[in-house]
């Protein structure tokens, strides 16, 4: 028997086209997926050297980032509206798969790429998108790239790429009830800083990690770039198979039975090495609330803002993180007022994102003054909301509800926070301006940014009976 | 893509830690479908006010930087997006150096594409450069072949992957240099079906 291998060296050493000392390795890439953001420039470069791409099979585009959420057929930005139709003369002229604002598969590209079945255990996935570690979920190994690298990827369906270090995040234990995936990945990059996973891929091990549904898991690994690593990922089991199964891009029939056995084979074996590993306990974990402007800043729903005066590193940091905020060393987190709430994003916008936030807002009324919208991940995650009658919840409650796309997790389309005005949302990056220029944003849960929608602050979303299955 | 080999610079210090791509370039900037021309959109929430006016109170700003080439940060410099508008932006404001105690992998490697040449050197190093430079601007000569920086009196020398250095020394298009591998990829895909 050979050494014990970790899953990310196996599907490594699978892919693997060409290696040679003092260089990076060439390793296939699976599935490349694109949107409309990162692709042009690269595109433009295939043309001008007279370039094809080498596998339309193996690519497949949407359009996400920049479409608007309303009104979806007048799209007013001009620049944009240039950026959609390059993407669709493109891929016409390159022949690749798109599916563009009208198509029924429209949505945000981590969100369409598991639900097509395109994802699957044991690829190498790429895209122009660092939140590509999404797709780690599913025990692939999926990670961002830049513009230049998408050009590569078209052209040659492969990328020098250096071995990565391995590391383990073990999470013993069970997450409470009312604490979520989200908690738990914000509670760890709490713990450990933006930069603890600098030049890993991470694998998440442990019971909490195993009792996660495939949504949960995906939660989970999108948000390992928040914590530097190049890619994050989750050995495949019963829950990934089940998943799987009977998707439209995933295998059928005698033919899927020999996938199971080989996506169960790339778990990480007993005993396996890592470069390192780290753990952390979740019992131990509240459900989270960022104050600052990186996604290490948070603090359990009970606790308050740090500070700067007693914190053990980073004072200048922590204390330009509160002005940009606009709160108060040692305000309790639960006296922040939100002025609005943003249910979307790849991290959060998934039919049971939006199953648990609708149980929180059942019956109640959006708090005066405060603007919620509800973005789903993909437009198929839209009908099915609706065929469950989440959408009349939403609405009813005050919310609105909105087509998929990435919205006001970047502000690239119109849904943008205004200046000095205060967002609890369930995307991934409370950098400075993310949400827009001079907005404050406040990451957290589905369910703990339908809490705050309804009361108008950050509340503890347990002491609502239908989060603890009350 | 232009090689670079020897470079000799004004620094600018930019004493911040985590600076992430959202930073370097907003995304009211992504839009662009060309490569050019995102200079002037730089660090533009820190440079300008909303009404485009600039704010005095940002170093990049301040007339005695003007011209400087080589960019000196603090840790994990570049984290966040993908974006390589990133790149872009500093290289077409004119930096060809930037100078950091780490960097973010997806930005580290997004620089080498554009003739940008990330150093790593020890925090300790990269303090007294920001804090020389916020006392009086000076310049560094960067030598990626000896693989040394120096200031005229001190010298570090730094690492880089034999990789990273061959690309940026020759120019390469790494495009070119893959597809002499294709026949490699072939084979691998043969393996396949
Ligand atoms: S939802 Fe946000 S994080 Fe996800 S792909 Fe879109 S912009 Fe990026």
């Amino acid at each position: 028997m050979g050494q014990a291998k970790t899953i990310i060296e196996k599907i490594w050493n699978k892919h693997v086209v060409h290696e040679e000392e003092g260089k990076p390795d060439l390793l296939y890439i699976d599935l490349h997926l694109v949107h409309e953001v990162t692709s042009p420039q690269a595109f433009e470069g295939l043309r001008m050297s007279g370039r094809k791409v080498r596998r339309p099979d193996r690519t497949y585009a949407t359009m996400d980032h920049n479409v608007p959420t309303v009104h979806r057929n007048v799209i007013k930005d001009a620049v944009s509206k240039k950026q959609m139709e390059t993407l669709k003369a493109n891929c016409e002229e390159f022949g690749v798969d798109l599916a563009d604002i009208d198509h029924p598969d429209q949505g945000i590209v981590h969100v369409i790429g598991p639900e097509l079945g395109l994802t699957q255990p044991g690829k190498t996935i790429v895209c122009g998108d660092s939140h590509t570690s999404t797709h780690g979920a599913f025990g692939a190994l999926a990670f961002g790239i830049g513009t230049s690298e998408v050009e590569h990827v078209l052209a040659t369906q492969s990328l020098w790429q250096s071995k990565p270090k391995t590391m383990e995040v073990k999470v013993e234990g069970k997450l409470g009830t009312g604490v979520t995936a989200k908690d738990l990945i914000l509670a760890i990059i709490g713990k450990f800083g933006v930069r603890f996973g600098t030049g890993h891929v991470i694998e998440y091990t442990g019971e909490a990690v195993r009792n996660l549904s495939m949504e949960e898991r995906m939660t989970v690994c999108n948000m390992s770039i928040e914590a530097g690593a190049r890619a994050g990922l989750i050995s495949p089991d019963e829950t990934t198979v089940n998943y799987l199964q009977g998707r439209r891009h995933t295998p059928s029939g005698k033919e899927f039975d020999v996938a199971v056995d080989e996506w169960l084979s790339l778990a990480s074996d007993e005993g396996a090495k890592y470069d390192q590993t780290v753990s952390i306990h979740a019992n131990e974990i509240e459900p989270q609330v960022t104050w600052g402007t990186n996604p290490s800043q948070s603090v359990p729903v009970g606790g308050n803002v740090p500070d700067p005066l007693e914190v053990a590193e980073d004072a200048d940091g922590v204390q330009r993180a509160i002005e940009y905020m606009g709160l108060e060393a040692g305000q309790s987190i639960q006296s922040i007022p939100v002025e609005h709430v943003f249910i979307g994003s790849c991290t959060n916008s998934r039919m049971s994102d939006l199953r648990r936030a609708a149980d929180i807002v059942k019956g109640g009324r959006v708090h005066e003054g405060v603007k919620a919208i509800v973005v789903p991940g993909s437009q198929t995650v839209k009908q099915q909301a609706e065929a469950e009658g989440l959408d009349t919840i939403f609405l009813t409650a005050g919310f609105e509800w909105r087509d998929a796309g990435c919205s006001m997790c970047l502000a690239m389309n119109d849904d943008i926070v205004p200046p000095g005005e205060r967002c609890a949302s369930t995307s991934n990056r409370n950098f400075e301006g993310r949400q827009g220029n001079g907005a404050r944003t406040h990451l957290v849960s589905p369910e703990m940014a339908a809490a705050a929608a309804l009361e108008g602050r950050f509340v503890d979303v347990r002491k609502f009976a239908s989060a603890v299955g009350g | 893509m232009e090689p670079l080999k020897q470079h000799t610079g004004l620094v600018y210090p930019l004493n911040r830690t985590n600076v992430d791509t959202d930073q370097i370039i907003p995304k009211q900037f992504l839009k662009r479908i060309e490569r050019q021309g995102f200079g002037q959109f730089l660090f533009y929430n820190w440079r300008f006010n909303e009404d485009g006016s600039k704010k005095e109170e940002f170093s990049l700003n301040d007339p005695v930087y003007e011209g400087a080439s080589i960019l000196v940060g603090g840790e994990n410099f570049g984290c966040g997006s993908s974006r390589e508008h990133a790149p872009w932006a500093i290289q077409d404001f004119g930096f060809k150096v930037v100078i950091a105690p780490s960097f973010a992998d997806i930005f580290y490697n997004n620089c080498f594409k554009n003739g940008i040449l990330p150093i790593q050197l020890p925090i300790e190093t990269t303090e007294n450069m920001i804090k020389e430079a916020e006392d009086h601007p000076y310049e560094l000569k960067v030598d990626l072949e000896k693989q040394e920086v120096t200031d005229g009196s001190r010298t570090v020398s730094f690492d880089i992957q034999p990789y990273h250095k061959e690309m940026l020394l020759n120019g390469w298009d790494e495009i070119a240099v893959t597809l002499t591998y294709q026949d490699k990829i072939d084979q691998y895909e043969q393996k396949l079906s």
